[in-house]
């Protein structure tokens, strides 16, 4: 039986020490038409550790949208107890999940579960995961991730992570947690602002804006090691940094030639290259996954989203409608374009099919900012503002689904959804 | 230069000409032991202030204590009004080309942090080249953007947005000292 499992070590990054008390809260405020009803069994063996997975997993399900949880009534189900298909088709679930939590020889604890079709009469598969103690809610995101994937033929983005930066009491801290906005781990502290982080694809750095000295500089920073390397100082400002597919560039904004223009430079900061050649202001690169580059320009009298190649060229204009259409964000499988529109006086978050060109508005908000896709393309993260204070926002990109991220003492803004897990 | 030295040292020489009037010839008790508590302030005129920088860029009653240019929603040129004061510290930059300015730009809060800071980058570019205009060399002066991220009045309305459009010049001196 156990010949199934796969086992995995539950790798956690190493920022998971550091606990911070500004834990973000999570609050769900719409879900998706058609929520698949599931139930997670609670879990056999250990009954701390197995609350804690089946905890996660569940709040993982139910924080999605598309899925409706079925009280298991307490009902105990390890993952090869023979399952009473009726009983749980009866109470209205269409997939069915138990497990157990296992002390192995070695201390850690193995969490292992298998996932159920009540319909078919059949099991779709099962894993298993070995996790500290401290890790067991990584374990649990991992096994909603299993499940996410079995019964929606999506990945899933629980064991993922987010970055923001914090505004409280002066100081502004650059923050790394898990995509549920727990653990969060504190990767910069400063004085002066911190704007614009942007993941490596391989999510071991993230590339950033910092005032520190006293003018916009560009760093990339190591989460493991907190290593920072300058990647642009250049004379003027130094902004709006985004990676290269393949991590190894990033497109810059650098003033050192009169206004904003975008140029692509070396991840250690050499090999400098011009990409635009405007006279007016060109900004907030973001390569598509085809490797060419939308950006915001101010050539065409307003500030609106135009794509030019990886390596500049003639750009095409891409939005058209009104007056202020910034922070264009291509969606990971290349698309779609998430982008903030100025409607009315109010900046809201939209997304452009890059086919049809039609144009959606996602949110009802008037201080949307920096939006950001989940890596499976079904979330963005944006930040907008909630009784004058900055908090998040993930929004389904069809708009049914919402959930604010807000933090009790400060002001949350600037966020960047992490890619896979690898 | 020389012209925009004259107020401070004229205030100078006032004050000392005050504290010199009740000399007691008797006492034979130190000139210097008069100092502080006589109600008189000391000043030394061409002095350095507490960052190292002369007087004159920092007195309140000097021009070149001016460092704030205003813009006017979504400009980005240098208004008439603020022409003579950046002719002054053109002036200045051109009599004392050992000094250096930063020059940032700011934005009100609205719209995306990024093209903001693109933004300030324009204003603070503008008052740029103005300087060099004038005289200044192009590596006496540095223009950088601070976008939206430190307001000056940290209000959400028309007041605290104007009070934000804005470019500050900062000096250092020669020797590194200075306010960058």
């Amino acid at each position: 039986m156990p010949s199934i499992f796969r086992k995995f070590l539950v790798l956690l990054g190493l920022l998971a020490a550091t606990a911070v008390n500004a834990q973000l809260s999570i609050e769900i405020t719409g879900a998706g038409a058609n929520r698949i009803p599931v139930a997670i069994a609670d879990f056999a063996g250990d009954p701390t550790a197995a609350r804690i997975v089946t905890g996660t997993v569940r709040a993982d399900l139910e924080r999605s949208g598309l899925f409706r949880l079925i009280d298991p009534a307490g009902t105990v189900l390890d993952e090869n107890a023979a399952v009473a298909y009726g009983d749980w088709k009866g109470r209205g679930a269409d997939a069915l999940a138990g497990g157990s939590l296992v002390r192995s020889a070695d201390g850690r604890m193995e969490a292992r579960f298998r996932l159920y079709d009540t319909q078919k009469q059949v099991a779709l598969g099962g894993a298993a995961f070995v996790a500290g103690q401290e890790q067991l809610r990584a374990a649990g995101h991992r096994i909603a991730d299993f499940i996410y994937e079995k019964l929606t033929g999506e990945k899933g983005i629980f064991s993922t992570r987010i970055a923001y930066v914090v505004k409280s009491a002066g100081q502004f801290r650059l923050q790394i947690a898990d995509a549920d906005g727990q653990g969060a781990a504190t990767a910069l502290t400063s004085t002066e602002p911190i704007i614009s982080p942007v993941w490596s694809p391989d999510g071991s750095r993230v590339a950033y804006v910092s005032f520190e000295k006293k003018k916009p500089v560009i760093y990339v920073h190591s989460l493991a090691s907190g290593q920072r390397t300058v990647v642009a100082n250049f004379k003027g400002s130094n902004s709006a940094p985004a990676w290269s597919p393949d991590g190894r560039r990033l497109a810059i904004v650098l003033s050192k030639d009169g206004n904003s223009q975008i140029y692509a430079v070396n991840a250690d900061g050499s090999g400098l290259q011009r990409l635009s050649q405007s006279g007016g202001i060109d900004t907030e690169p973001r390569f598509a996954p085809d490797g060419s580059i939308f950006f915001t320009s101010d050539r065409g009298g307003s500030p609106q989203i135009y794509r030019m190649g990886g390596n500049g060229g003639d750009a095409q204009r891409v939005t058209f409608d009104g007056s202020y259409n910034v922070s264009p964000r291509p969606s990971p499988d290349g698309k779609s374009l998430a982008f903030i529109s100025r409607r009315d006086g109010r900046f809201q978050l939209a997304v452009i099919d890059l086919a049809s060109k039609q144009v959606q508005v996602l949110t009802d908000s008037s201080k949307d900012e920096s939006p950001s896709f989940a890596p499976n393309g079904r979330m963005i993260l944006i930040a907008t503002e909630t009784g004058g204070r900055g908090v998040l926002s993930a929004v389904s990109s069809d708009g049914r689904i919402k959930q604010r991220l807000s933090i009790a003492a400060g002001d949350v803004r600037e966020p960047a959804w992490g890619p896979f897990n690898q | 230069m020389k012209r925009l030295l004259i107020p401070a040292l004229l205030s100078a020489l006032l004050i000392a000409g005050c504290s010199t009037t009740p000399v007691d010839e008797t006492s034979g008790s130190p000139v210097e032991s008069r100092g502080t508590g006589s109600g008189v302030a000391p000043v030394t005129a061409g002095g350095l202030d507490a960052r190292g920088l002369p007087r004159e860029l920092t007195d309140p009653k000097s021009q070149l204590a001016q460092r704030s240019i205003y813009f006017d929603l979504d400009k980005y040129d240098v208004k008439a009004e603020y022409q003579d004061l950046v002719a002054a510290h053109a002036k200045y930059l051109v009599a004392n080309r050992g000094f250096k300015v930063l020059i940032q730009g700011n934005t009100d809060e609205r719209g995306s942090r990024e093209y903001n800071l693109s933004l300030g980058q324009k204003r603070a570019e503008a008052v740029k080249r103005s300087l060099v205009l004038l005289g200044a060399k192009e590596d006496q002066v540095e223009s950088v953007s601070l976008g939206e991220e430190k307001p000056k009045n940290p209000g959400h309305d028309e007041t605290a947005w104007a009070e934000n459009r804005r470019a500050d010049i900062l000096y250092k001196a020669p020797d590194g000292r200075g306010e960058f």
